[in-house]
């Protein structure tokens, strides 16, 4: 089974408001999808969705093929997400964190691994330091290490270049272009950063009210609307 | 100083109680529950002074008992507001861990920390007060147990409401233990309370551990049927908590409680 996540008509409603309505989309392997949309719109609705921390009104989910209401742990164990909304304990060394969640993650091997997430996301320095102490970008490395300890195939972020700043933000993205082609992820980016979208998606979506209103390629989507960035599409097509 | 600025202020927290059924509650309840519990407490004193002189102790050991439960059940809770607190809570329930996985790796957990606090307390009470909490005999085990598991069953209920309606559950993980103890007849004997208060009361394991310290302190009797009783109703309200906490993570997840967790 390649890796890949489906999406099928899904809608959640909370009473009587709609905040995702029946969407659908697929990301393939080794493809990065953007989701665009003014807050509000429903992208994180859709990403808890896609996590199992809400369950959907109706319609399906496949990670993997799997089904994430028949299969949570299955598809979670393949999967994992990134948000500058949520942190690791701040109280634990980064290590003891790498550790706590390489164990939550049943990761074999879990000291070659931290070694390998240490190398590769310039962690030497900041192993046994309080994760709490941490500048916001050192914060953001390591919860990037945290969202790989798993070799996720399906990899979700939310933003995870907000409040970076240029040389750190560029570094994250590299790091996600490459691990990308190296261990062939489907990813679903969710962020505001027009630039960062526009380098890291092959394909983006824009969200507004619960639906997707367009979608496509980023330079199609200019030219499409006439514009001459992404930036321009986005303000063009949330305001009308 | 400025009116409007402080004002301001006294909005901030005004509108955070207003908008919080249990932040009320917590204000309401608190004084209520204080005052009927030193209420028993003092009507029982001034009523039996003599029931204590002969049992040295006994005040001290249901004490220890009483902080034992409490330990356990707070320590329970405070692992899951770690969580809140620590903004985790979303990497924890995103993590390929059952529900199952969680209640039992904090249910042991809690045992430790529980533990932690217990035993230099039992260590203390010798040399200062020459009290030994071992003069209970075998049956302190079945009491200890019986203690862990009903202050676990709490964590586990608190637990549930913190997953049905976030933080603002908090101050109700702090004050469970304080709302039952007037029932729990921990300093006194349950015919003190009065005739409804004491079916309340049977219907918790409490007063059945708490009796069985003392009958075992006071009059040197074991009672086999209070220790099974309070083991039943543990049963009952664990099995009820864990159902509990299933529904409630159930509807956490349709009400979206699992991703907006935050003040």
């Amino acid at each position: 089974m390649q890796n890949s996540i489906k999406v099928i008509n899904l809608k959640k409603t909370y009473g009587a408001k709609e905040a995702v309505k029946n969407i659908s989309f697929e990301i393939k392997e080794n493809e990065i999808i953007g989701l665009l949309g003014p807050n509000g719109s429903g992208k994180t609705t859709t990403i808890g969705m896609i996590l199992g921390l809400l369950k959907p009104t109706s319609g399906e989910i496949l990670v993997n093929g799997l089904k994430i209401e028949q299969n949570p742990t299955e598809i979670l164990q393949k999967i994992n997400f990134i948000s500058p909304y949520i942190e690791l304990p701040k109280k634990l060394t980064v290590k003891q964190n790498l550790i706590v969640y390489g164990k939550l993650y049943s990761v074999k091997n879990l000291n070659q691994k931290i070694d390998y997430l240490v190398s590769k996301l310039r962690l030497e320095n900041l192993l046994n330091r309080v994760t709490g102490e941490l500048s916001s970008g050192q914060k953001n490395r390591i919860s990037l290490a945290k969202a790989i300890i798993n070799e996720p195939s399906v990899l979700l972020l939310d933003e995870p270049t907000a409040s970076l700043d240029p040389e750190i933000g560029d570094f994250v993205r590299t790091f996600l272009e490459n691990y990308k082609k190296e261990k062939k992820v489907s990813i679903l980016l969710a962020s505001h950063n027009m630039d960062e979208v526009t380098r890291l998606c092959s394909s983006i979506m824009m969200m507004k009210n619960g639906l997707i209103i367009d979608q496509g390629k980023p330079d199609d989507l200019i030219k499409k609307h006439g514009r001459k960035n992404l930036e321009e599409v986005f303000l063009k097509l949330v305001r009308n | 100083m400025n009116l409007g600025r402080m004002y301001g202020l006294f909005l901030r927290h005004f509108f955070l109680i207003t908008r919080s059924f249990p932040r009320i509650l917590d204000l309401i309840y608190w004084p209520s529950i204080q005052i009927t519990l030193w209420g028993f407490i003092s009507n029982f004193f001034s009523t039996y002074s003599s029931y204590y002189s002969n049992a040295v102790g006994v005040i001290l050991t249901c004490a220890i008992l009483y902080d034992f439960l409490f330990r356990t059940s707070i320590g329970f809770n405070m692992l899951f507001l770690e969580e809140i607190w620590s903004r985790n809570f979303t990497n924890l329930f995103i993590a390929p861990i059952k529900k199952s996985e969680i209640l039992i790796s904090l249910i042991f957990t809690a045992l430790i920390r529980a533990l932690i606090g217990l035993v230099p307390a039992i260590l203390l009470t010798s040399p200062l007060f020459g009290i030994s909490i071992l003069d209970l005999g075998l049956s302190l085990f079945l009491l200890f147990l019986s203690l862990y598991i009903f202050g676990i069953t709490l964590g586990i209920l608190v637990s549930s409401g913190l997953l049905r309606f976030g933080p603002s559950f908090e101050n109700i993980a702090w004050s469970t233990m304080f709302l039952l103890a007037p029932f729990g007849c921990i300093y006194y004997p349950v015919e003190i309370l009065p005739e409804i208060f004491q079916k309340i009361a049977y219907m918790l394991p409490l007063v059945y551990i708490f009796e069985e310290a003392r009958s075992i302190l006071i009059d040197g009797i074991v009672n086999v049927e209070s220790i099974f009783k309070a083991f039943y109703l543990n049963g009952l309200y664990l099995f009820i908590s864990v159902c509990l906490f299933y529904y409630s993570f159930s509807k956490a997840r349709k009400k979206g409680t699992l991703i907006n967790i935050g003040e």
